[in-house]
C-alpha cells in the first residue's frame, strides 16, 4: 500500500488549486485541467476484502486491474470496466462515472459505491455513505461523487460492492440479427453491441443457460451460419460518446457518426466522429450552488467541469 | 467549519391557520375541498407509522393532484414564510413525514396516475402517490415488475419509496430504490419545477437524481418518477431451511454468499417468531427450530436449479435439520405467507412492538444477534428477529405492553443499545427506514462533524432557507417514538 488518507489530505492541503491524477486514461473528460496546477495522487492498495461481505475497501489510486486480479482469486468482480484497466484507477473510474460495455448486465458504475472517504476543498478527510451493502443513513453523497470529476472532493478510499463472477461467459457475433429483438428475448445478456449491421452479444450465467440463450441468438439471427463465437467485443470507436434513450438507437443507420458501436438496451453510442457533450440534466443554478458549497474557492480540479457550456 | 445546523423549532400552540391568508391562497390554487384545516385532519397528518410526536402539527393539509398544484402549494407556503412537508401514505417508521412546528403538509395520495409504461425500454413514469404494489400489479400485463418490495408495499407510495430509498426482501440482488429510479420531476424548495436524471444513460452534470433519492423530503417534492422495470423471472425456487441454532443459520448465509450465489431473497426468522407464525397461519414452519432461512432463487432455469441444489447442500453441511423446497406456486406462496405474517403473529405475543432497523456486516450477524438478545433480557423485554439476513439488515422487534408503567423507558433504552451494538460491529444506523426524527440524534455516532457538515452542504445547495421538511435527518436533538402502527396488509 502506498500513502495514507491523512498524508493525502496533508498533500492536498487547505488552499491553492490542485488536480488529482489517476491513470490519465480519461483525462480530457470535462475539459483539460488548467495549466500549472499542482498534481496530487490518491493513495493506492487494497485495504480489506471479505468475500462473504461482497464488498471491498480499496484506496482510490489502485488500478482497476490490480483490484480485479485480487477479486478474481475469490471468484468475484466489481462493475468497474474501463477500456484500459492496467492504467485506470478505481478513483478515476468512479470520478468520471462512465460504465463499461457490460452495464446491461452488471448495472451502472454509480450504483456500486457504498462508502467514500474523500479529501474536501478544506483539506479534510470526509466520509460519505457506509461500508454495508445496504444503508440509508443520511443523504446519499456517494451518488453525487460518482461522475463529479473530482470537482466536489478528491476520492481517497472507497468501499465498493462486488459480485460473483459468472460461471460461464460467451461472446457471440451475429450478422444481421435484430439487436432490439435480442434485447427483448434474452435475460442473461450482459452486453448487446450493434454497429448498424452486426450484433455482438455477451451471454453470462450458468453454462446451460448460456447454451439455451445462444440458441435464442441463433434463431433470431436466422440460423447457425450467421452466428460465430468470438473472443470478445469489437474495437470501440473512440471519437465520441453519445448518450441516447435506448429506443432512439433504432434510428441509427450504418455509417452514422462516421461509424458507431451502440450499447443496445443501455443507450451509450461510441462514435468515430466527435459528438457534443450531453445536455445538462437539472438546473444550471443548482449545479453552480452545489459546486459552490463543496468547493467555495474553486480549487479542486480547476478547468474541469461537469457543466458544459 | 461552517455552522449549518438549525435549532429545533419550538412547539406551537393550537393552529391559527384557518383564518390565515395562506389558506386563502392555497384554496385559490387548489380546489377548496383539497385544502384542509379541520382539527381532526390536522391531527391525523401530524403522525406517521412511527408514532413519533415532535410537538408540531400541520398548519394546513393540501391534497394536490398535479405537479403545478404541488408547485403552487410550495410557493404559497414560502410566500407566507412557512416550511412544508411532503407526505405519501404515512407508513414511514422514522417520522420523516411528521410535522415539526406548523408546516404546510403536502400529501400526494391523490397523485395516483401511472402516466406512461414503456415495456420496450422497461421504464414507466408514475405520479408519486401510486402505491408500490399497485404499480407492480399494473405491470403484470407486460410480465414486468418494480423490484423494490417493502413489506408495507400494499400501503406505501412510490414517492415515499424514493424519499426513503426503501428496500425489501428482493433488494438483495437487485438493489434498493435508488437503483430503480432513472429520473425524477421535482418541485424544488423555491417552488420551481425541474427534472433530475434522464431516460438516457449518461445525462450531463452531477447525479442530482441520486442525491435526491433517500433525501427524506428535505430537498424538495418528487412529482413524477421514472422507474426502471424488471422482467419477471422465468424460473423461481423457494426453500425453507430449518436450523437447531442461530449460528448455523448465519453461517449458512455467509457460506451461500461466499459460494458466489446471490439469491433474490435471503430472510431469517428466529425461534420465537417462527413458532408464533406457525401458530398463527400454519404455513408448515418447524415449530421447534432455533432459526429458519427462507431463500428464494430466480432467473434462468439452469442457474436457478444449480443454485438451489447448492443452497440445500450448504445448509445441510452447516447443520440444517431439514430443507424444504417448495414444489409448486401454492407451496411457495405458503412459505412466503409465513414470512409475511410476522406482524400479525407478534400481536399474539404482546400487544405493542417497536421495530428497529440497522445493518451490520453479514459476517457479524451472529455476534450482534447475541447482543440483541442480551440487551432485551437486561431490559426485561421480549425480542423477536425476522430480517433480511442476506444483506445484514437486522429488524429486531421489541415486544411490550404499553400499559405496563415505565415500559417505554426500557424500550427506548434497549433500542439505543441495539443501535450502539450495530455500530460497534461496523454497521450503520438504518438499512431502509431512514433517519427522519427517530435517528437524528444518533447521526453523530456514525458521522464526524466534517461528514455531517458535508451532508448539510448538500441540503443548503438545494434548500438554502431550510424550508423543505425542516429538522429532519441532520441532528439537533430528537425525541424517540412511542408506538408504531402497521398499515392494513403490511408485513415486516
Ligand atoms: C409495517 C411496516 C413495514 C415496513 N416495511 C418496510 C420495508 O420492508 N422496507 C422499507 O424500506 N420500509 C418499510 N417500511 C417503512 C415505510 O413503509 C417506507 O419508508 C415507505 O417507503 C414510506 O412510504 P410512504 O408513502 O408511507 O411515505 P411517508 O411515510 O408518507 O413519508 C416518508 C418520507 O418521505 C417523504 N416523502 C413522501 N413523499 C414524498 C415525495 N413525493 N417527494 C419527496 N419526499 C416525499 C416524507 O417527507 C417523509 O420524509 C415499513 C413500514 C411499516 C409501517
Amino acid at each position: 500500500m502506498t500513502g495514507t488518507l491523512d498524508g493525502f489530505a496533508a498533500e492536498v492541503g487547505p488552499a491553492e488549486p490542485v488536480t488529482v491524477v489517476g491513470g490519465r486514461t480519461q483525462w480530457s473528460v470535462g475539459g483539460a485541467p488548467a495549466e500549472d496546477v499542482r498534481e496530487v495522487r490518491a493513495p493506492a492498495g487494497i485495504v480489506a476484502h471479505e468475500p462473504a461481505e461482497l464488498t471491498v475497501r480499496v484506496r482510490a489510486g489502485t488500478t482497476v486491474a490490480e483490484l480485479d486480479a485480487a477479486l478474481a482469486e475469490h471468484g468475484q468482480m466489481v462493475p468497474l470496466d474501463p477500456p484500459d484497466p492496467e492504467r485506470a484507477t478505481v478513483g478515476g473510474v468512479l470520478a468520471v462515472g462512465r460504465s463499461g460495455i457490460r452495464r446491461l448486465g452488471r448495472g451502472p458504475v454509480r450504483d456500486c459505491l457504498l462508502e467514500a472517504r474523500y479529501v474536501s476543498a478544506e483539506g479534510r478527510v470526509v466520509k460519505a455513505g457506509g461500508p454495508t451493502v445496504k444503508n440509508v443513513s443520511g443523504f446519499d453523497l456517494c451518488r453525487l461523487l460518482v461522475g463529479s470529476l473530482g470537482t466536489l472532493g478528491l476520492l481517497a478510499e472507497v468501499v465498493v460492492r462486488v459480485s460473483p463472477r459468472p460461471a460461464a461467459s460467451r461472446w457471440l457475433q451475429a450478422a444481421g440479427a435484430d439487436p432490439f429483438a435480442l434485447r427483448r428475448r434474452l435475460l442473461g445478456a450482459s452486453s448487446i453491441l450493434w454497429d448498424g449491421a452486426t450484433t455482438w452479444v455477451l451471454l453470462e450465467g450458468h453454462p446451460a443457460d448460456v447454451d439455451a440463450e445462444s440458441a435464442v441468438v441463433t434463431s433470431v439471427a436466422g440460423g447457425a451460419a450467421a452466428v460465430a463465437e468470438v473472443a470478445g467485443p469489437p474495437p470501440l470507436p473512440a471519437g465520441g460518446r453519445l448518450s441516447a434513450r435506448p429506443s432512439a438507437l433504432r434510428d441509427l443507420r450504418t455509417g452514422d457518426h462516421a461509424g458507431f458501436v451502440a450499447e443496445v438496451g443501455v443507450g451509450v453510442v461510441h462514435t468515430t466522429a466527435p459528438v457534443p457533450p450531453p445536455p445538462l440534466a437539472g438546473p444550471r443554478e443548482l449545479h453552480r450552488r452545489i459546486k459552490a458549497v463543496f468547493d467555495p474557492t474553486g480549487r479542486l480540479n480547476p478547468g474541469r467541469s461537469v457543466v458544459t457550456a | 467549519m461552517a455552522q449549518r445546523y438549525r435549532e429545533p423549532v419550538t412547539p406551537p400552540g393550537p393552529s391559527t391557520a384557518a383564518a390565515d391568508p395562506l389558506v386563502a391562497d392555497l384554496r385559490r390554487a387548489l380546489a377548496p375541498d383539497r385544502v384542509r384545516t379541520e382539527d381532526l385532519e390536522l391531527a391525523l397528518y401530524g403522525r406517521d407509522a412511527s408514532g413519533i410526536d415532535a410537538g408540531g402539527r400541520a398548519a394546513v393539509v393540501c391534497l394536490p393532484e398535479t405537479t403545478e398544484e404541488v408547485a403552487a402549494c410550495v410557493r404559497a407556503a414560502r410566500a407566507h414564510g412557512r416550511p412544508f412537508v411532503a407526505r405519501g401514505a404515512g407508513t414511514g417508521l422514522a417520522g420523516g413525514a411528521v410535522p415539526v412546528g406548523e408546516p404546510v403538509v403536502i400529501v400526494t395520495t391523490r397523485m395516483t396516475r401511472i402516466l406512461e409504461v414503456d415495456p420496450d425500454e422497461r421504464v414507466a413514469w408514475v405520479q408519486p402517490g401510486v402505491l408500490n404494489l399497485d404499480l407492480t400489479r399494473h405491470l403484470a400485463t407486460w410480465d414486468l415488475h418494480f423490484a423494490p418490495d417493502p413489506s408495507s408495499q400494499q400501503a406505501c407510495t412510490i414517492g415515499g419509496n424514493v424519499a426513503n430509498n426503501s428496500g425489501g426482501p428482493h433488494c438483495l440482488r437487485d438493489g434498493v430504490t435508488s437503483a430503480h429510479v432513472v429520473a425524477l420531476e421535482v418541485v424544488l424548495p423555491d417552488g420551481s419545477v425541474t427534472v433530475l436524471g434522464a431516460l438516457d444513460p449518461e445525462p450531463g452534470g452531477y447525479d442530482l437524481r441520486g442525491a435526491f433519492v433517500g433525501s427524506e423530503g428535505c430537498l424538495g417534492i418528487a412529482t413524477r418518477v421514472a422507474v426502471r422495470l424488471t422482467p419477471n423471472p422465468p424460473a423461481v425456487r423457494t426453500l425453507l431451511a430449518d436450523f437447531a441454532s442461530v449460528e448455523d443459520a448465519a453461517a449458512t448465509v455467509s457460506a451461500v454468499i461466499a459460494a458466489g450465489i446471490v439469491p433474490a431473497a435471503l430472510e431469517m426468522m428466529d425461534a420465537r417468531i417462527t413458532a408464533a407464525v406457525e401458530d398463527y397461519v400454519g404455513a408448515g414452519y418447524p415449530r421447534d427450530a432455533a432459526a429458519v432461512l427462507l431463500v428464494e432463487l430466480d432467473g434462468l432455469p439452469a442457474g436457478v436449479e444449480a443454485h438451489a441444489a447448492e443452497v440445500v447442500r450448504l445448509a445441510t453441511a452447516h447443520g440444517a435439520r431439514a430443507v424444504r423446497v417448495a414444489a409448486d406456486d401454492a407451496e411457495r406462496a405458503l412459505l412466503w405467507k409465513g414470512r409475511k405474517s410476522a406482524f400479525g403473529a407478534v400481536a399474539r405475543i404482546l400487544p405493542d412492538y417497536y421495530l428497529h432497523d440497522t445493518v451490520v456486516p453479514r459476517t457479524r450477524l451472529v455476534e450482534v444477534l447475541r447482543r440483541v438478545y442480551q440487551i432485551a433480557e437486561r431490559h426485561d423485554l421480549v425480542v423477536v428477529n425476522v430480517f433480511h439476513a442476506g444483506d445484514g439488515n437486522l429488524h429486531p422487534l421489541l415486544l411490550f405492553d404499553r400499559r405496563v408503567p415505565g415500559v417505554m423507558d426500557r424500550v427506548h433504552a434497549a433500542g439505543e443499545e441495539i443501535v450502539a451494538a450495530s455500530l460497534e460491529a461496523g454497521g450503520v444506523l438504518s438499512g431502509e427506514h431512514g433517519i427522519g426524527l427517530e435517528k437524528k440524534a444518533y447521526m453523530d455516532r456514525l458521522f464526524g462533524p466534517d461528514d455531517l457538515d458535508a451532508q448539510a452542504r448538500l441540503r443548503e445547495a438545494f434548500d438554502p432557507d431550510g424550508a423543505a421538511n425542516p429538522d429532519k435527518v441532520l441532528p439537533a436533538g430528537a425525541r424517540c417514538g412511542d408506538l408504531q402502527r402497521a398499515p392494513e396488509g403490511a408485513w415486516i
